[in-house]
């Protein structure tokens, strides 16, 4: 549904009389299947909005391909525009036009006819619970209420693939919980939805697939599950209470630890799927007469991942 | 989508925008209406005119020029807002032609200007000020021009230039000595030659005499004919311009 091909973009900025041509988008490639959602998961800079912006024709990529909902965005900008939504970083709702107005307009901004523009915004406002407020001035509504009124505008030309840049950013707690909800919906319905974010949590929770973007390159790619795998695998702790010599040779012969540590009061194990091999552990151990107080599955965080891919924590920063 | 459709999609948001501001509109009619009664009073003694209404009928077709010079410059203010508050880049992924993007919000200026024009002219009359019906419109007419293109010169330069730290300054560099040299408010017959000579390059300061000669009962005078033909080709120019800045990069 969305195939990206080393999409680039410097920006010139001038130095008094020198002008330097600073990269914020070096070569990103990545493909979204229908149905899915792509998280572009990076720090402020990295180059994720740059790249949405790329695709949803508001700039002109410097090279690179890209082709949105079977429209090539070099030569088919008008069609691409047909097939997709976009709701921007901040907004886009005027303080004095009421939800249902601004989305009506949205509507008829894409061509549809009066009345029908007022059954979809009524559907809309349905949709995403906000007949309640409808009739009132967006300034009146919460940041997650308005943030609801965004996401229905950029889903009333019923587009094929939609785009949310930083839905969550600047919400209180309550208000992300809410957009969240949303962006599962979609999900749920089947639409096809490219997300970027910098809370790993949210990448985590909502997305089929999840791209890495850092310094203008995609560092790396895959469902979340393999990218934690990707980096550290699973670690299983064992707390076994005084036979932590005997599993340990045990655990030493397994062809499917990595590498394993003594803690306190047991042993850490590095697996590459902990799942898998929870079955096998119990099983040797009970071989060897060992009966484990506790064993617990850790999965690393995204954290981990973003911290090994792109060089540095995405939490701390 | 046609540009006609479009066109009028924007026109109608931003009118309906705009009048739900009262304060907004309070200001739109006091401001004319200030101009009026403080300097018409000062032009009667100054050009020795015999009643108030030979007056008006002098200074009246200059204000409705200054109107929408300075009408349709600051409309890049409101650019700006639009821009930060995400409405221009809302539109630009949807089929809207930029012209409608452009021309919506452009004749939202004119339609302000001939709302305030309206107001003053009919104010003065009540004061003395006479016009014939045809020159009037036709008068208004020239007015809706400037108010166009000035709007959209300055929208184009807001979409430009992004924050009003430089368009504050580019609009009073052009702005005022475009108004000195036009002859609104003080007579340029009292200038120097040199300075004469200047103000001939001025369209406005044209505009302005084809205006009076308008409202003087002559729209034979050739001055009359000349500011259409001219200011029909820098509006053209200006609105052509203006939407291809919508098209250029929106950062």
């Amino acid at each position: 549904m969305i195939e990206v091909n080393e999409l680039r973009k410097s920006y010139r900025i001038r130095f008094g009389r020198k002008t330097i041509d600073v990269p914020a988008v070096r070569g990103v490639t990545f493909d979204v299947q229908k149905g899915q959602v792509l998280g572009l998961l990076g720090s402020n800079g990295a180059g994720k909005t740059t790249t949405i912006r790329m695709l949803t024709t508001l700039i002109r990529p410097d090279s690179g391909h890209a082709v949105i909902a079977d429209a090539d965005l070099a030569t088919e900008a008008a069609e691409v525009r047909r097939r997709i939504g976009y709701v921007s970083q901040g907004g886009c709702t005027a303080d004095n036009s009421t939800a249902r107005e601004e989305l009506v307009l949205q509507a008829r901004m894409f061509g549809i006819g009066k009345a029908e523009a007022r059954e979809r915004a009524a559907r809309a406002l349905d949709t995403f619970k906000l007949t309640e407020y409808a009739d009132r001035r967006c300034k009146t509504y919460s940041g997650g209420q308005r943030r609801r009124v965004d996401i229905a505008m950029g889903l009333i030309n019923e587009p094929k693939v939609l785009f949310l840049d930083e839905p969550t950013a600047g919400l209180d707690p309550a208000g992300r919980a809410d957009i969240r909800d949303e962006i599962e919906r979609l999900r749920a319905d089947g639409m096809t939805v490219l997300v970027t974010t910098h809370y790993l949590e949210e990448a985590d929770a909502l997305c089929d697939r999840v791209a890495i973007v850092e310094k203008g390159q995609v560092v790396a790619e895959g469902t979340p599950d393999e990218l934690k795998r990707q980096v550290a695998g699973d670690v299983v702790t064992l707390g076994l209470n005084g036979s932590t010599p005997d599993a340990e040779k045990v655990m030493t012969a397994a062809a499917y630890v990595t590498r394993l540590e003594s803690t306190d009061d047991g042993l850490r194990l590095f697996v590459d799927s902990g799942n898998r091999v929870l079955p096998k552990i119990l099983h040797d151990l009970d071989d060897a007469g060992i009966v484990p107080d506790t064993i617990e599955v850790h999965r690393p965080s995204l954290d981990d991942v973003f911290l090994a891919k792109a060089g540095r924590s995405l939490t701390a920063a | 989508m046609n540009v006609a459709r479009g066109t009028w999609l924007v026109f109608h948001r931003q009118i309906s925008q705009i009048i739900r501001s009262p304060i907004w509109i309070f200001l739109s009619i006091l401001d004319p209406l200030v101009y009026l009664f403080l300097f018409a009073p000062l032009l009667q003694r100054a050009l020795n005119a015999p009643t108030s209404g030979a007056a008006y009928t002098t200074f009246v077709p200059g204000l409705l020029v200054l109107l929408a010079i300075f009408g349709g410059m600051f409309a890049g203010f409101n650019m700006l807002v639009e821009l930060r508050a995400g409405m221009i880049e809302r539109a630009r992924v949807t089929p809207m032609s930029t012209v409608a993007l452009l021309l919506g919000r452009s004749l939202k200026d004119v339609a302000n200007l001939l709302f305030q024009g309206g107001i003053v002219t009919l104010t003065a009359m009540l004061f003395g000020l006479t016009v014939r019906l045809p020159e009037l419109l036709l008068g208004f007419l020239l007015v809706g021009m400037i108010a166009l293109g000035m709007s959209a010169l300055s929208n184009g330069a807001a979409l430009k230039l992004k924050t009003e730290g430089i368009l504050s300054p580019l609009i009073n560099t052009v702005g005022h000595p475009l108004l000195m040299l036009s002859g609104i408010l003080l007579p340029l017959a009292l200038a120097p030659v040199w300075l004469q000579n200047v103000a001939n390059l001025n369209v406005f300061s044209w505009v302005v005499r084809g205006m009076r000669e308008l409202f003087a009962g002559h729209p034979e005078a050739p001055v009359v004919w000349q500011s259409f033909a001219v200011l029909t080709v820098l509006t053209t120019l200006s609105v052509y311009w203006a939407s291809r800045q919508f098209a250029r990069s929106i950062r």
